[in-house]
């Protein structure tokens, strides 16, 4: 098993460091000004965007026990509060962990 | 070879009211709790962050193995989930790309990039000279891993003191605060529709493919998004 381990290890950070290195490779030849280079903004940021919006409505691991609708009811809360701190990125954080720990062990 | 001053100074942006390190860490904390409860050992937990660095995939190669998954399927599973990373590559680099800088330091510092440096990164680099930029990533990336692979160990090590509870309260400090880092970066019309159409379009290629819903759903919206915003002159 302990082998296994390390194998499944090593392909795990293989499949993820792929996406980087060939990233590198493509950005040898675009220019920061090239449209190209505002394209894969754009992809960069709604694949971002994509992949966070699963996380929260189809979440794996300990999420999926919450309710859809307290999943979406914290992170509305916590866009609130990060405006009203005048964007501060700790207080919602620490917020939507202390609510969420509440929220799932008094229901 | 790496210049100290703005190594250092990458190495402390990651401090103050943006700081990734509180998100970065309670999520890593998780991940070492799941994978102690998977049978890791400590070194394996800790060498399993150093050599990934990517929470998603870390997830997924967890769950893959809790179902007893293929080496092959765990491959494309881990690919799949992280190839978000191609994008983002593409979408830094150039900016930090300099002539009298030496590859090697590029290749290697590619294996930094993750969400919370990528956002730091694209928040902080019209201050640097673009001639120094890499260093100042180095520093980024070099501070963001270690407080990964810190968080790791105390997740393994403290794992019997969490409960249920605590576990899904570290799992929304991610995502929460990936959201807020996103919003705050809606700064221009295309990455405003690039984040938005992302975000919707996403979850509703799930009912697609669960497995390809994050490149199906970004590609598309990314597009769209660049179109929309091109014919409008950005």
């Amino acid at each position: 098993m302990a082998s296994n381990i390390l194998i499944v290890i090593f392909v795990t950070s293989l499949a993820t460091y792929l996406s980087r290195f060939l990233g590198v490779v493509s950005s040898e030849k675009i220019k920061e000004t090239s449209k190209m280079f505002r394209w894969f903004n754009c992809l960069a940021y709604s694949t971002l965007a994509a992949l966070i919006a699963r996380i929260v409505i189809f979440p794996l691991g300990s999420l999926a026990e919450v309710d859809l609708s307290v999943r979406i009811f914290v992170v509305s809360l916590c866009i609130i509060i990060f405006f009203l701190t005048k964007k501060n990125l700790v207080y919602p954080t620490i917020f939507s962990a202390i609510i969420l720990s509440l929220i799932t062990s008094f229901v | 070879m790496i210049s100290t001053k703005y190594f250092l100074k990458g190495f402390s942006a990651i401090k103050g009211v943006g700081s990734p390190a509180i998100a970065l860490g309670a999520s890593f904390i998780a991940i070492g709790a799941l994978l102690k409860n998977l049978g890791f050992t400590i070194q394996q937990s800790i060498f399993s962050t150093f050599l990934t660095y990517a929470l998603p995939g870390s997830l997924v190669m967890a769950e893959s193995m809790l179902i007893g998954a293929s080496l092959i399927n765990i491959f494309l599973a881990v690919w799949l989930v992280n190839a978000r990373l191609y994008p983002m590559t593409v979408a830094l680099m150039p900016l930090l790309m300099h002539q009298d800088q030496p590859r090697w330091k590029y290749y290697l510092s590619c294996h930094f990039i993750a969400v919370s440096s990528w956002l730091i990164m694209k928040d902080n680099y019209e201050n640097i000279e673009k001639e120094n930029r890499i260093d100042f990533w180095i520093g980024i990336g070099v501070a963001t891993w270690s407080v990964a692979i810190f968080s790791t160990i105390i997740g393994y090590v403290a794992s019997d003191f969490f409960n249920k509870d605590i576990l899904i309260g570290l799992a929304i400090i991610n995502p929460i605060y990936f959201i807020c880092m996103m919003v705050g970066a809606m700064k221009t019309f295309q990455i405003s529709l690039s984040v938005i159409l992302g975000a919707t379009l996403g979850p509703i290629f799930y009912f697609l493919s669960a497995e390809w819903c994050i490149l199906f759903g970004g590609f598309t919206a990314g597009t769209i998004a660049f179109l929309i915003g091109e014919k409008n002159g950005q």
